[in-house]
């Protein structure tokens, strides 16, 4: 496998009136040709910002983006002009939002905002763009697509809409397709259908996804490798059986115990985090987690944990005491807690 | 289980449609049918959860039980008593005993109002509580909800929207209500922050014997905290079972569509399980389909789904369905 992206130690910072919000701080980590990456965290993690940091769709100021490298297919991205990185994005990599309402332009056709990729980065011309356009929505599986391609955004329901802004995302065959909480607006079985139509796409075409989203649930199914990120910070990764069963990270474990199942056992307890993510202006010297952590121990509170192999090469995990964790032992800490 | 004994409500072909603006000369008059022909009963001290897809009118089965909005005909049979035959002001006293808990924190909170102001403001209105002794009960219910007792004179703002969920909560239990309907309680919150709201419920049912309405779309969080659950489509009942029966035991092929839906996390189980993808989206309750209501999508649809609407009828004890081919 080849590696498709390489970044290293990625900052974002927002300077604002109340000081300076540290939104990601210095996450590292390598994408492979073809990989499916889940980047799961709640609001405020810093899931949004870092893929928004990698196309450089953050505004700056107040936005402030620094890194090592962000090294895309050959180049540092941080490092290209304007022109040169609008050349990057929807080129080779692709974006699709969480709300397809808000991203979607309502005066315009959707066969026309999807044509418009194609001329402004394939050269097309209008009636060349149109046909594509029409392939596109069909292989999305929008029903009676050459009728469709004519309607404004406002007579397509949410499903369709999203599936609109895939074929959008996939007109110029991104090596990279960003998924920023797609599914989150959606109902379930709709859920189910995006799910299925990305998968298949990303096998199809041999593209990398990268999904961002709050949902352990989602990715169990779709990952091959996982970032759990935290305060801006990733807290643990791995693929995602090492994220799933040999689960380090108390934050990762108090996801999974937070998150009730649809084949759990009468009479289970959902083991919640206590206390509330912390403000991201002025950083804590230690962990991030250390307020909220049920393992916390004093050496947490002066020294930050790095990330470090735990177990198999791969699986790392920033934690001073990830040795002793697993969801037994979180089940005990909490039940004593309480 | 005599369930005579132990029904706190009975909701009876309940039926909700809203009327859609009359259009210059057209004579006949539009609906929207948002609940059709609903009917369920509650225990007491139980949970029934009310699970479906958007526009299904769970919402709208919730607000109407309460006669936030009136319903267009059937019967809603609180203790015996039928609230929708009720007036305003008979039905005012009703209401103390049953309260709602809404979906949004930010809009659900008078920006204006401190939280002593909010949670006293059902006390104001039902009982002839001294301003000592509403605000020694204001106290009282802060602390049961687990927030700091000093906090009467804060802001909504000032509150994340767990925090704020608990103060919706406090809330609703000023009275003492019998009933609590949960409007997607948890939906706006982050997944850990869940899981805090959804243990409080738990033990406020617990230790006050509460009784709830758990409205959600979260099938696995829904299944999690009732003890029964209803199915609902298109404004109909679908199915409704014991959580377990209707997890290990589905019958209407859209609960089987639903529950494979939703998401595993567990990477053996969710690769290694067959999903039902439904197709198409959810009609529009301005015009439903003729027949069984799941028609259009249903994997199993024959010419009868087509023709007659299929009787919500008892199957086993307990398990209703609304299906030709069960």
């Amino acid at each position: 496998m080849e590696t498709l992206m390489r970044i290293k130690e990625l900052h974002t910072r927002f300077h604002t009136q109340d000081g300076t919000v540290n939104a990601v701080n210095g996450i590292s980590y390598t994408m492979q040709a073809g990989e499916v990456l889940g980047v799961v965290g709640e609001s405020g993690c810093g899931k949004s910002v870092h893929a928004l940091s990698i196309l450089r769709l953050i505004q700056i100021p107040p936005g402030e983006i620094d890194a090592r490298e962000v090294w895309f297919n050959g180049k540092d991205l941080l490092k290209l002009n304007d022109k040169e990185i609008r050349q990057v994005r929807g080129r080779e990599i692709a974006m699709v939002f969480q709300d397809p309402m808000s991203s979607l332009n309502p005066v315009y056709t959707v066969g026309f905002q999807i044509s418009e990729a194609l001329m402004l980065h394939k050269g097309m011309n209008k009636t060349q763009a149109r046909e594509r356009a029409l392939e596109l929505l069909n292989l999305v599986g929008i029903p009676e697509a050459s009728k469709r391609l004519d309607n404004y955004p406002h007579q397509f329901s949410g499903g369709m809409r999203q599936r609109a802004m895939i074929a959008m995302a996939l007109s110029c065959e991104p090596k990279l397709l960003i998924a920023d909480e797609p599914t989150t607006a959606l109902d379930v079985t709709i859920q189910a259908q995006i799910i299925e139509l990305v998968m298949r796409l990303q096998e199809e075409l041999g593209m990398a996804v990268m999904w961002i989203t709050h949902d352990l649930g989602i990715m169990a199914e779709m990952a091959q490798n996982i970032n759990v990120m935290y305060a801006g910070f990733i807290i643990e990764r791995g693929n995602v059986h090492e994220i799933y069963h040999q689960t380090r990270h108390p934050y990762t474990l108090g996801l999974l115990g937070s998150l009730p199942r649809i084949d759990e056992a009468p009479g289970t307890k959902l083991i919640s985090i206590p206390g509330l993510p912390p403000d991201l202006i002025g950083l804590p010297v230690g962990c991030p987690f250390y307020a909220r952590c049920a393992f916390r121990v004093e050496r947490c509170l002066s020294e930050r944990p790095q990330l470090e192999e735990a177990g198999s090469p791969g699986h790392t995990v920033a934690c001073w005491r990830w040795k002793e964790i697993d969801a037994e032992a979180l089940r005990k800490a909490a039940g004593g807690a309480q | 289980m005599n369930v005579e004994r132990n029904t706190l409500l009975r909701v009876q072909n309940l039926k909700k449609y809203f009327p859609v603006s009359r259009q210059l000369f057209r004579t006949q008059r539009r609906y929207v049918i948002a609940v059709d022909d609903v009917s369920f009963d509650v225990l007491k001290g139980e949970t029934l959860g009310l699970v479906g897809e958007t526009g299904c009118g769970k919402t709208t089965v919730a607000r109407t039980i309460l006669q936030l909005y009136r319903p267009t005909s059937g019967r809603v049979l609180f203790d015996g008593v039928d609230l929708a035959s009720l007036q305003e002001n008979d039905l005012r006293k009703m209401r103390s005993r049953m309260q709602m808990i809404f979906q949004d924190p930010y809009a659900s909170l008078n920006p204006r109002m401190t939280v002593g102001a909010i949670i006293s403001a059902p006390l104001d209105v039902h009982t002839a509580l001294t301003q000592k002794e509403k605000r020694e009960r204001v106290q009282e219910l802060l602390k049961l909800v687990g927030l700091n007792p000093d906090f009467v004179n804060r802001y909504p703002h000032e509150f994340s929207g767990g925090q704020r969920q608990r103060i919706g909560i406090a809330r609703a239990l000023a009275l003492n209500p019998d009933l609590v309907i949960c409007d997607e309680p948890i939906s706006s919150l982050d997944v850990s922050i869940q899981a805090q709201v959804v243990n409080l419920l738990e033990e406020l049912q617990d230790k006050l014997g509460l009784t709830y309405i758990f409205v959600a779309h979260d099938l696995s969080m829904v299944r999690h905290i009732s003890d029964r659950m209803v199915v609902m489509y298109l404004g109909k009942v679908m199915e409704l079972a014991d959580r377990n029966e209707i997890y290990l035991h589905p019958l209407h092929p859209y609960t089987r569509a639903l529950m494979s839906a939703v998401p595993i996390p567990d990477p053996d189980k969710a690769r290694n399980r067959k999903r039902i993808i439904l197709k198409g989206d959810i009609p529009s309750p301005l015009n439903p389909p003729h027949g069984c209501n799941f028609n259009t999508r249903c994997p199993m649809a024959a010419e009868r789904c087509f023709q007659e609407d299929p009787e919500y009828r008892e199957i086993q004890p307990g398990h209703w369905v609304a299906c030709h081919f069960v």
